[in-house]
């Protein structure tokens, strides 16, 4: 994921979301997640320019960066700050835990040499908890950037993570 | 046009493909063809088919009969008797328990698995998602049709109010009275809102239906609509399912342009416009009032009630929020009849449930049976027993927000009255099944970490509450706990259940007061002995507390 985002490119991708959302309100969470899943996370620098194309005082939209700040600190799925190449999403909620998931955190701890919510030194992962992913017949589960693993076993968490470059 | 009338299923996870199951596939693909059948039965692969001891394991759809374990030499047979002539192969059938004599009251399939009534899930898995010549062959928009030619909105209304159809997204409000709020407030415009937020733990019964029946929500949100007189819907899909949302965004596409959605429906004057928007990563987003905030660009927040959405909904307009699967009751009842609808189920409780059975059982996933079935008919029929043979603890039903049943009370049936009745909560139809291996003090800590992830902050009995609850639990488990602070934590529970802003703070704690009603001593044991029972909490590596010197 980028981590240097020149002025010039942020711009021209915020052009472009926006004219596919919409410059309306309603249209910032949609807006917000395009950001997100091009360049990874939400730079600060992304709202004012984002708040620009949605002011409309004549319909009323008055927008502050921190109205778009709020929106873009809710959502688990948003950073606000770059995290990983590939990004690991443990499932730690209640079923995935009573069906294994204590062994398989640890493997995924030890494998990867990090403690929930860091990211490697070389940018390549990042260990996240997220709440319940809704495939809960085959937990314990976790997410690789969009693939999802399931039935995972503490053996598996090696060969699986090797899958990425 | 090709019109599939048989689907055959090959496992090939890995033991089955250690088994030969790739012959076996290719087998049926040749066998087949020499039936002349390839135009009518379409062969596939399943890779997760579950634990079975009997793989390589055959499905045959639609008469879910499945064959274990299957060689090459059986594939003849198979194809010739059952696919070609009709007959299920008895001698071939995997071994399974035979549902017993007093379940006879559940309609079901032919077939050799545990019998369930599949309405909801009628489609799903057997056909293909993304063709509309599927769905529409599988009496798809057949409802729509009646509705919008034969039957004014005041109909519609008055026949899903005497089907007795409750929501299924764990409120239970009943669906036509919801209806015909918003139909009789005056305002406009008025809109439609499908809640495809499913973020309760445990619960991917909805997923299932975006996924494998897309076309089923359009429509009943198009009839919704029809009812009440809505022009706009909007489905709200939560982002950590981008299938679904494509198989939605792909059904929204096929169905406008066959005319089936968008302006003049059917060549009438009713105009419906369906809006798909993701969510984004947050559990307080499937609480009616915090999505709408979400669709408007905020955070989602819920609102102070009343006013209901009923009244002040999406942009200040009357708007229906309802579930996925209370919607994909929508058409059946319409094409079927109320009364058909009204005498599945008990008699407060109309229809089926999907419930999804998951934890330290045999065999995990979904179920769909009228409502009422109780926790043992659960889990020694479908689930096939306790893992391993271990015994059973306790289920928490309902998902994270649900109660907890200890073993004593599996008996009682799951329905929208068992938490009046009997303390034992329905939700959203996710049984947890817990066996002797389970901590409670482990599990409840789990739990209200949870809550205390997803409070959304508005209020301070929650924000509070879940905070210190979670902190109190951890506390507990790791051995640094006193007795007083058992009272503390069902103080905090009763404040945060009376004076919350919405139902996550009012629900977050019903888990732990129901672990101190039935479990309390196993709790007292992590405090006073330092010990954990179970042997999973790391209490027992602190050194026992010291009295206070006077």
């Amino acid at each position: 994921m980028e981590q240097e985002v020149t002025e010039l490119d942020l711009a021209s991708l915020v052009e472009r979301v926006v004219g596919e959302h919409g410059a309306t309100r309603d249209a910032i969470i949609p807006i917000l997640s395009d950001i997100n899943r091009v360049l990874g996370y939400i730079p600060a620098t992304a709202l004012p320019e984002i708040r620009r194309r949605i002011q409309l005082p004549q319909e009323g939209v008055f927008l502050a960066d921190s109205h778009l700040y709020s929106a873009a600190s809710f959502y688990q799925m948003f950073s606000l700050h770059p995290i990983g190449r590939h990004v690991i999403r443990f499932c730690e909620s209640a079923p995935c835990h009573v069906m294994g998931g204590r062994q398989v955190i640890r493997a995924l701890q030890d494998e990867s040499g990090l403690q929930p919510g860091e990211t490697s030194q070389d940018m390549k992962w990042s260990l996240l908890m997220t709440s319940c992913l809704g495939v809960c017949s085959v937990g314990p589960a976790f997410l690789v950037d969009n693939d999802i693993y399931g039935n995972v076993t503490p053996e598996r968490v090696p060969e699986i993570l090797a899958r990425y470059e | 046009m090709k019109v599939i009338r048989s689907m055959v299923l090959v496992s090939v996870d890995d033991a089955s493909l250690a088994r030969g199951a790739q012959d076996v596939f290719r087998a049926f693909l040749d066998e087949i063809d020499e039936f002349g059948l390839s135009d009518q039965v379409a062969v596939t692969t399943i890779r997760e088919a579950g634990i079975h001891a009997d793989t390589p394991l055959v499905i045959v759809y639609p008469d879910a009969a499945v064959y274990g374990p299957v060689t090459v030499a059986d594939v003849h047979t198979i194809v010739e008797e059952h696919l070609y002539k009709g007959n299920i192969v008895p001698s071939l059938l995997e071994m399974m328990h035979a549902p017993a004599p007093e379940f006879g009251w559940m309609r079901g399939r032919r077939g050799a698995l545990p019998v369930q009534t599949r309405i909801v899930l009628e489609r799903a898995g057997i056909i293909n998602p993304e063709s509309i010549e599927d769905y529409i062959l599988n009496d798809g928009f057949l409802a729509l049709g009646k509705a919008l030619t034969q039957m004014r909105p005041a109909d519609v209304i008055a026949e899903v109010d005497k089907s007795g159809l409750q929501g299924r997204g764990g409120a239970g409000f009943p669906t036509g009275q919801k209806w015909r709020f918003v139909a009789s407030t005056p305002g406009s415009p008025k809109y439609v809102i499908c809640n495809a937020d499913e973020s309760e733990p445990g619960t991917f019964k909805d997923r299932l239906v975006l996924e494998g029946d897309p076309f089923s929500i359009i429509e009943a949100m198009t009839i919704a609509g029809y009812a009440i007189n809505a022009q706009e819907g909007y489905i709200y899909i939560r982002g950590e399912y981008p299938l679904a949302y494509r198989r939605i965004e792909n059904a929204i596409r096929q169905a406008a342009a066959r005319g089936l959605l968008g302006d003049r429906i059917f060549g009438t004057d009713f105009s419906f416009h369906i809006h798909i928007h993701a969510g984004a990563g947050s559990y307080i987003c499937g609480e009616e009032t915090a999505l709408i905030e979400s669709l408007e660009g905020k955070r989602g927040m819920p609102r102070a009630r009343p006013p209901y959405p009923t009244t002040y909904g999406l942009f200040g307009k009357p708007t229906v929020v309802n579930n996925v699967e209370t919607l994909a009751n929508v058409p059946p009842i319409l094409r079927n009849g109320a009364v058909w609808f009204r005498e599945i189920g008990s008699p407060k409780s109309a229809g089926t449930k999907v419930y999804t059975i998951l934890g330290n059982v045999n065999f995990t996933g979904a179920i769909e049976v009228p409502m009422g079935i109780t926790l043992r008919e659960v889990i020694d029929i479908y689930a096939k027993g306790m893992k391993n043979d271990k015994q059973l603890k306790l289920v928490q039903t309902g998902g994270s927000s649900g109660t907890i049943v200890p073993a004593s009370l599996q008996d009682v049936p799951l329905d929208f009255e068992s938490f009046r009745n009997a303390g034992v909560s329905l939700g959203s139809g996710a049984l947890l099944v817990c066996d002797e291996d389970t901590c409670v003090v482990d599990l409840a800590k789990v739990i209200l970490r949870f809550f205390r992830n997803e409070c959304c902050g508005k209020c301070t009995p929650c924000r509070i509450g879940t905070l210190r609850l979670y902190e109190i639990m951890s506390q507990i488990s790791e051995g640094s706990a006193s007795l007083a602070e058992l009272d503390l934590m069902l103080k905090i529970s009763e404040a945060m259940s009376e004076v919350s802003n919405c139902g996550l703070g009012q629900t977050a704690s019903i888990a732990l007061r129901d672990f101190m009603k039935y479990f309390r001593q196993e709790i007292e044991t992590h405090i006073v002995d330092h010990v954990c029972p179970v042997g999973v909490c790391p209490v027992s590596e602190r050194a026992p507390v010291l009295a206070p010197v006077p």
